[in-house]
């Protein structure tokens, strides 16, 4: 009767959705020290337009009267906003608990005490590589010793059990055992995400996300860890394999979660920015709550999907057909596979829509004069776009 | 304390129990979500009935007791023990000292 007792049937009531979100993402601003190639928000600059302090504080009291229980909050770099030591403070002391997203930058010694001390906060850190070479390459160089000086100082505070959130990618998949290492050194968990074709993700989804062989590899790796090592559900389209992971199991966007972003829009999820997935502002009538329970958008997505051309797949149980973001992004229509479905067939589906426009992400918020330090995939406009620091070595 | 540590050992319907203070409930049409701040885990109770068992535990003597109160029959008690016990293994519901 608990979450092991009769799974279907609570998966049937979440795809109608639920009164309040279980958890939601906040992105609380675009402004960030890094300039990862693969970021979801395109973030790099602030924006003029994003919430005041006592904007976030009224969001947090909507949050604390719909019994949401917690927060993941990210960015950008969210630890950069002047007021998020008082906005997590303000959270947690309403009820709301906060796990905020960071690449460390800020997590110094007396900050990990402070953090250490709280029952209601916890921390993702960063990390897109096993070695600095593997992750500086994808988030920017120096960020690997900033990651790893971070849960130093976190270990050292005795905060136990922070998370170590790794985007799964072509190059960092041979190193999920070392990723373990790691996370066992410092006392951490670690938790694996699946790498999306939204924001700056787009432009290099086709060289960094993982090969079908690597999926495979991948879904052995987590199956045989089971609830040790996290996902967010973020695997969910592996399930086609066989057994499914851990978790719920389902897209849960508009109907169990949800991202308000820097300026106070709500989107359906934190990987679809984007116009069509735009269900409301929180700084509009009703405020928060009236965007989840009154958008046009949401209900949509809370009424029963079809499958499409999946109905015939003997996995579409399964799947459900993956992930609406990564087929938006990729060009594929939403009731069809995944861009990365196991049974091969959205390779087809993309071959079938190769050479039609794809919807471009929304809101580019990317260092203007800072060129993306790429040294996988993506190849520079010009040569000297290339970072010169790239492929070096201390 | 066979309850807290191993999983399918027998669920002590006998003694005083509660929700564990860290945990947070939110009702839902099915039953109710709830929200353990201290393990950071998510639970659900897939009925409404055990969501009145699990509210009721901190007042009733025994979880039996509590199972009573709720209108349980002797036919569904096992179930509800069950889910019990799986409530316990994931300390959303802890053992409480008799009054």
């Amino acid at each position: 009767m608990t979450q092991r007792g009769s799974p279907p049937a609570l998966v049937e009531q979440f795809q109608y959705g639920l009164d309040a979100p279980i958890c939601l993402t906040w992105e609380l601003t675009y402004a960030c020290n890094l300039s990862c190639v693969h970021c979801l928000s395109s973030s790099g600059r602030r924006d003029p337009r994003e919430l005041t302090t006592a904007e976030c504080r009224a969001v947090i009291d909507e949050l604390e009267r719909m019994q949401v229980f917690y927060v993941n909050i990210g960015g950008g770099e969210p630890t950069v906003r002047p007021d998020f030591w008082d906005l997590v403070d303000y959270a947690t002391s309403h009820h709301v608990g906060v796990k905020f997203s960071t690449n460390g930058v800020k997590i110094s010694p007396e900050i990990a005490r402070r953090l250490a001390a709280s029952d209601y906060v916890d921390v993702q850190i960063s990390l897109d590589g096993a070695t600095a070479e593997v992750n500086d390459a994808v988030r920017g160089a120096g960020s690997y010793a900033t990651a790893l000086r971070a849960m130093r100082n976190l270990a050292r505070a005795g905060f136990r059990g922070f998370k170590i959130s790794v985007v799964v990618t072509r190059q960092n998949v041979g190193q999920l055992d070392d990723f373990q290492a790691i996370a066992d050194r410092f006392g951490g968990q670690l938790r694996l995400t699946r790498l999306r074709p939204s924001g700056r993700g787009a432009d290099v989804w086709d060289e960094l996300h993982p090969t079908g062989g690597q999926q495979r590899q991948l879904y052995d790796w987590l199956l045989a860890r089971g609830e040790q090592v996290l996902t967010g559900d973020s695997f969910f389209h592996l399930a086609a394999y066989g057994d499914p992971l851990p978790g719920l199991n389902l897209c849960g966007a508009g109907r169990v979660v949800c991202l308000i972003d820097p300026v106070g829009d709500v989107y359906a999820c934190p990987f679809a920015i984007h116009e069509s997935f735009l269900a409301g502002n929180v700084r509009g009538p009703g405020g928060f709550a009236a965007v989840w329970r009154e958008s046009e958008l949401f209900a949509r997505l809370r009424r029963p999907q079809t499958g499409g051309a999946c109905r015939s797949c003997s996995a579409y149980d399964s799947c459900r057909g993956g992930c609406m973001a990564a087929k938006f992004f990729t060009g594929l229509p939403l009731d069809g596979p995944d861009p990365e479905c196991v049974k091969g067939h959205g390779e087809h589906a993309l071959a079938a829509v190769a050479g039609a426009p794809v919807p471009r992400p929304f809101g580019d918020h990317s260092h203007r004069n800072r060129p993306v330090p790429v040294t996988i995939g993506r190849r520079p406009d010009r040569a000297c776009d290339e970072n010169p620091l790239a492929g070096f070595r201390p | 304390m066979l309850i807290e540590t191993q999983a399918g050992a027998a669920f002590d319907l006998d003694r005083p129990w509660q929700l564990h203070p860290q945990v947070s409930v939110r009702p839902e049409r099915f039953g109710a979500l709830l929200y353990h701040f201290g393990t950071r885990r998510l639970s659900f109770l897939k009925s409404p009935a055990l969501l009145t068992v699990v509210r009721s535990l901190g007042d009733a003597p025994s979880a039996r007791e509590a199972c009573r109160r709720a209108g349980l029959t002797q036919a569904e008690l096992p179930a509800y023990a069950a889910a019990l016990r799986t409530l316990a293994t994931s300390q959303m519901i802890s053992p409480r000292e008799p009054a």
